[in-house]
């Protein structure tokens, strides 16, 4: 018969319009500024940098490689080394980042930067309502606007920081152990005296 | 009491009029009657792109605006605010007095055809004795004002709008006209007024509407898918189909210019379901004879309401049809039925009145539209195409 399809049609959106006045779990929109969606682990958005510690600028995890800074694909990262060295987070002396903004009208949230990053401190956020007024000077966000604690990192990707914090401590531990080697050996040839001393003396 | 309220608009028209001189009245008349439809049915567009919005909205189990106001009531005033002040923006290649004129001429042609309406009881702009023919004449210039617009913008996605709505429009203009002559056989008039005085009798409590015969339904129901085709509303958008050719053939206007299309795409809207309204639905008569208080004017606008959920209703549930399946549809389809309607509706005037004469004239014109039903069913054999100028 012609015109069944329509008439099916048109009873399924009555349906559909009458439906969504009466049962509530119909809507799938969700009214955003009030509510949110749950966010997913994987989420990311803007690049941000993490700080072990309480101290965003002693804590930085950034070493100023500069590495992000050149495999960034839209060029939005911007980093000026320092003069001075500070110890890292496995506790060897390192530069650190004068200045370090990232121009999130630029950033694409491809997270290269996160992948190339050697020393674990550059990570994606997961905040994404960042409206301003201010197009340029207010999506030029500084080094102080990006830092962000070790712990925040662990409340919005638990899992992926769990195994960072891991691998680090490793590192940390592995370096600490050599310290202690080093300090062993030392000890060692302090004990004996005698028979070192002359021993370098000689091979000097 | 009734009386009045029916008549309230005329009577205070003729008291402001009785304040004039005598030499001004019958301009004074005409600007104020001008002005009354100039005023309604704007509004009348701003409650509707509330109610399609929400409408639809509600169909796809979404809300709707909800933001402006309460209800979301006040998006009408923030599109109008925003189209308002938005850049005017005019292609540097366009011909830039039709690319000017193509939105005014649109909005003035379906503002004209409101002057054969019959809103109500004596509430007419003008008593024409060929209204429905300056209706479908006025109608025509939407044509004209759409390839101006298609031409004068000098792009390709909006002339290709242009040619297929001019194509789509006459092809269906045809059968609009064919669905109305059996209203003008049977009320030996063209004039609206008449037309309407015709069905506003009632046989016990229920009316003479035309639309309660069966060559009268048929002709409603070719109408409005005639109408839905010449007003370029879903399922028939090609013209301005959004996956296709984007906007059509207002792809290059932005700002006012853009609102008047849509103004005037809607004001056409108006029109041709006010006509069906006075040509099929009895006008402002009332569909029984115990709701007669209720002023004439409320008929109109309440029957108006309904044909606008009606078109919304059809836009949020069918899909856009193919070129050549709307062409068929046009063509092999309503020509014919309105052609075979203009005959079933003859013999009904010359058979005594009776069940057989309904039998007769039903069986006369299901039988026709299920055996057309089928050519348009039949599967087509799509040969290759070749394209000679495009390789």
């Amino acid at each position: 018969m012609v015109g069944e399809g329509i008439l099916k049609g048109l009873a399924e959106t009555a349906r559909n319009f009458f439906g969504s006045y009466v049962g509530k779990d119909r809507l799938t929109t969700v009214q955003y500024p009030e509510e949110r969606l749950p966010q997913i682990e994987a989420a990311r958005s803007f690049p941000f940098l993490v700080y072990d510690g309480s101290d965003w600028q002693q804590g930085m995890r950034c070493v100023a490689c500069q590495i992000c800074e050149k495999e960034c694909p839209p060029k939005c990262i911007l980093i000026e080394k320092s003069k001075d060295k500070k110890p890292d987070a496995v506790g060897k002396q390192q530069f650190y980042p004068a200045v370090f903004d990232i121009d999130i009208s630029v950033c694409m949230s491809c997270q290269i930067c996160v992948e190339v990053c050697p020393f674990e401190a550059i990570k994606m956020d997961v905040e994404y309502d960042l409206p301003t007024d201010d197009r340029f000077g207010g999506l030029l966000l500084h080094k102080q606007q990006l830092a962000k604690s070790n712990e925040y990192y662990n409340t919005i990707h638990p899992t992926e920081a769990a195994a960072v914090d891991a691998a680090l401590a490793e590192e940390r531990a592995k370096v600490e152990a050599k310290a202690r080697a080093a300090a062993a050996a030392k000890a060692a040839t302090e004990a004996k005296p005698s028979q070192a001393q002359p021993a370098s003396g000689e091979s000097r | 009491m009734t009386q009045t309220l029916d008549q309230i608009f005329v009577i205070a028209l003729q008291r402001l009029l009785g304040l004039l001189p005598v030499a001004v009245r019958p301009l004074a008349s005409a600007i104020l009657c001008v002005v009354a439809i100039l005023v309604v049915f704007p509004l009348l567009f701003a409650i509707t792109t509330w109610l399609e919005r929400k409408g639809l909205g509600r169909m796809q189990n979404r809300l709707g605006p909800n933001r402006t106001g309460p209800f979301g009531l006040l998006q009408p005033v923030a599109d109008a605010i925003k189209s308002l002040t938005k850049e005017d923006i005019v292609p540097i290649t366009a011909d830039h007095v039709v690319h000017f004129l193509a939105p005014l001429v649109l909005v003035m042609a379906a503002f004209l055809a409101y002057a054969v309406l019959p809103i109500g009881r004596n509430m007419v702009l003008v008593n024409m004795n060929a209204g429905v023919l300056f209706f479908f004449a006025v109608g025509s210039t939407v044509e004209l004002s759409v390839f101006m617009a298609g031409w004068s913008s000098r792009s390709k996605y909006s002339l290709l709008g242009a040619m297929r709505a001019v194509a789509q429009m006459i092809s269906y203009e045809v059968p609009m006209v064919l669905a109305t002559i059996v209203i003008i056989m049977e009320a030996g008039s063209l004039s609206t007024v008449a037309i309407v005085e015709k069905q506003a009798g009632y046989t016990g409590i229920f009316p003479h509407w035309f639309v309660f015969t069966p060559w009268g339904f048929m002709g409603f129901a070719l109408f409005m898918i005639a109408a839905t085709a010449e007003s370029n509303r879903s399922p028939f958008d090609l013209p301005e189909g959004e996956s296709e050719i984007i906007a059509g053939y207002y792809i290059e206007y932005s700002g006012f210019k853009f609102a008047l299309f849509f103004l005037g795409e809607y004001l056409g809207m108006f029109a041709t379901s006010g006509l069906a309204i006075t040509l099929f639905l009895g006008g402002w008569s009332a569909p029984f004879s115990f709701l007669t208080w209720i002023p004439s004017y409320a008929w109109f606008f309440a029957k108006l309401l309904v044909l606008i959920g009606a078109f919304i209703w059809i836009r949020g549930t069918l899909p856009r049809l193919r070129m050549d399946q709307l062409m068929n549809l046009a063509w092999q389809y309503i020509l014919p039925m309105a052609l075979i309607n203009m005959l079933v509706a003859g013999i009904w005037h010359f058979m005594p009145v009776g069940p057989i004469r309904w039998l007769v004239c039903s069986v006369l014109l299901a039988a026709p539209c299920v055996v057309l039903s089928f050519t348009l069913k039949r599967k087509k054999r799509l040969q290759v195409r070749t394209y000679y100028f495009a390789e």
